[in-house]
């Protein structure tokens, strides 16, 4: 068999597995599998600006509660409609990315990653404080069951909101795949290569990276709002600097750069933490530094980096 | 006889350095202009004042009769200036396909489409074909920037310029570290430019610069030294002096007496 018919036939096997999960694990770990795919779309906005843009960012933590908070406050007080709250959220977090992002934008590197720190760590006291928003650090609870669509019942049962949460998931994966491999992330990847040599074939840069930085903060506003329907309760610690830092660890395990990696990542990441975690006594942060340490030296290139290395020579030929 | 480029006693001051000291200059359109001149004479300073990568602390820079002097880099770049790299600065996790593109699709407008992959944009990359064809590098156009040998960097490097269709066109030693065979296919590629396209060439390899170029400038320590014909500059003897070494010491040590 070549290369791509490999491929394919695997991702329809993964596809089929994924759908057929709700009939074959327990309700706790459908809840998991919901939040793997919640948290693989925020590690895919880590991803857009760390792996492909080339600004690492520790700030998507912000972006994530923006749409958390955002799709809880319409949920109880506008309507239950899934697909509403999170084009939303969605908007509204990209509205905000816009102010935020221009200040981050004109640095890069360490700096970058600093400003983008010093966002998130606002975005967590903005919810501890602004209680009227976010209720404190109470909690925003009492968040109905969604809709997905108008016209739909509301889905009570784990495994129809993880369909749900699919659904949104497998759209917008395959969104942020055809992203990346337009003229537009083209010209991402080029300002990660080369920035000077973009500015010196006409690309201003700046603007470039900013756009970039709007889509990835829609990106996690998306993921904050299926992260309520799931959850259906939303605290400060979901806008907090561990899941910021999490994200991040999820994208270097799973292979900066990639897509298909940062998903991949966001599981282990999360499944270490709410499964493993729980077999050691609570110390699912040490199991994740352990993880991290072991990445880092076993899969310098991540999880991804395995595959690209091991079938490169059959890839070439296919596309030859 | 219209003026390309135009500079008007332009200057770049780091600190105390003059690196490029009131130089005056016209570049005419469809001329072949070679600039050369002894390490740190100011040459690479210079084409990154009329690119646009450093902003000149005093003068004017005019492209095409309007004053591009705090113009920003990028668009100097798509009103129809290129430039080349002294050490070539490409894409390098990109393939050779994917560094011209990249040129291609800014210049056509496209680099704001979302839908389509830019390897699908089926005209853009035919002509990205031939432009990698016409620099000796069609054999490979999927192999990553960063695989190439010193010489094909060379060689992607005037293929990205070029990608930008500039009217323009500033090459910073195209043909350093080549084989003699590829610098022979560069002076080629050069010499088969239309005369639509203005080209500003430092190039330490005398001989190609007496082979492309009709005119010559010479910069010497920050200072515009002369501008003429080629054969008018070989027989100058201030040129000789400047490039084999000067019996008088006194510019490059103002304060020593002789």
């Amino acid at each position: 068999m070549s290369a791509p018919v490999v491929r394919r036939t695997g991702l329809v096997a993964l596809v089929l597995a994924l759908a057929a999960a709700p009939f074959l694990v327990d309700e706790y770990a459908i809840q998991t599998m919901s939040r793997i795919l919640v948290f693989g779309l925020l590690a895919m906005s880590v991803n857009l600006l760390t792996g492909v843009t080339g600004l690492p960012t520790l700030g998507q933590s912000a972006y994530f509660g923006v749409g958390a908070y955002t799709a809880a406050i319409v949920s109880t007080s506008v309507t239950d409609v899934g697909i509403a709250q999170l084009l939303l959220a969605g908007a509204l977090t990209a509205a905000v990315a816009l102010p935020t992002g221009w200040v981050a934008v004109r640095a890069r590197g360490v700096a970058f990653l600093m400003i983008t720190l010093a966002i998130g760590e606002i975005a967590y006291s903005a919810a501890v404080r602004w209680k009227d928003v976010t209720r404190g650090t109470d909690g925003y609870s009492g968040i109905p069951a969604v809709v997905p669509l108008p016209g739909m019942p509301s889905l009570q049962l784990d495994g129809l909101v993880y369909y749900w949460v699919l659904a949104v998931f497998l759209v917008l994966f395959v969104l942020v795949r055809l992203l990346v491999a337009s003229p537009f992330g083209l010209a991402l990847r080029g300002i990660r290569d080369n920035e000077a040599r973009m500015r010196a074939i006409g690309y201003p840069t700046t603007g470039y990276a900013l756009a970039g930085y709007c889509v990835a903060g829609a990106l996690a506003g998306m993921a904050g709002s299926l992260y309520v329907s799931v959850q259906r309760f939303v605290s400060p610690g979901d806008a907090g600097f561990e899941i910021a830092a999490l994200a991040l660890l999820a994208v270097i395990i799973g292979g900066v750069g990639s897509m298909w990696g940062a998903c991949v990542g966001a599981a282990v990441v999360i499944v270490t933490r709410d499964y493993l975690g729980g077999y050691v006594a609570g110390r699912a942060p040490l199991l994740l530094g352990i993880l991290f340490v072991a990445a880092v030296y076993l899969l310098p290139r991540g999880i991804a980096g395995v595959r690209a290395r091991w079938p490169a020579r059959e890839r070439a030929e296919a596309r030859a | 006889m219209t003026a390309v480029l135009e500079l008007a006693q332009v200057s770049r001051h780091f600190g105390t350095l003059r690196a490029v000291s009131d130089v005056t200059l016209q570049v005419r359109a469809g001329s072949r202009h070679a600039v050369i001149g002894p390490n740190g004479a100011g040459k690479s300073t210079l084409f990154a004042l009329v690119a646009g990568s450093l902003r000149a602390t005093g003068g004017r820079v005019l492209f095409e009769g309007a004053d591009v002097t705090t113009v920003p880099e990028p668009r100097r770049a798509r009103a129809g200036i290129a430039k080349t790299f002294q050490h070539s600065s490409l894409f390098l996790s990109a393939t050779l396909l994917e560094n011209v593109l990249l040129a291609m699709q800014q210049r056509a407008g496209r680099s704001r489409r979302l839908l389509r992959p830019a390897t699908a944009h089926a005209d853009l990359v035919e002509r990205a074909h031939v432009r990698l064809a016409d620099v000796g590098l069609g054999d490979r156009p999927l192999a990553t920037a960063g695989t190439l040998s010193h010489g094909e960097r060379r060689q992607l490097e005037v293929a990205v310029a070029l990608a930008t269709d500039p009217r323009l066109l500033l090459l910073d030693e195209p043909a350093a570290g080549m084989s003699a065979a590829e610098t022979a296919a560069l002076t080629d590629l050069v010499r088969s430019l239309p005369p639509s396209v203005t080209v500003m060439l430092i190039e330490h390899d005398l001989d190609v610069v007496f082979e492309l170029a009709d005119t010559v400038t010479v910069l010497h320590l920050g200072e515009h030294l002369m501008t003429g014909t080629p054969e008018a500059v070989r027989a100058s003897s201030e040129v000789q002096t400047a490039y084999l070494g000067a019996a008088d010491t006194t510019e490059l040590f103002p304060g020593a007496r002789p």
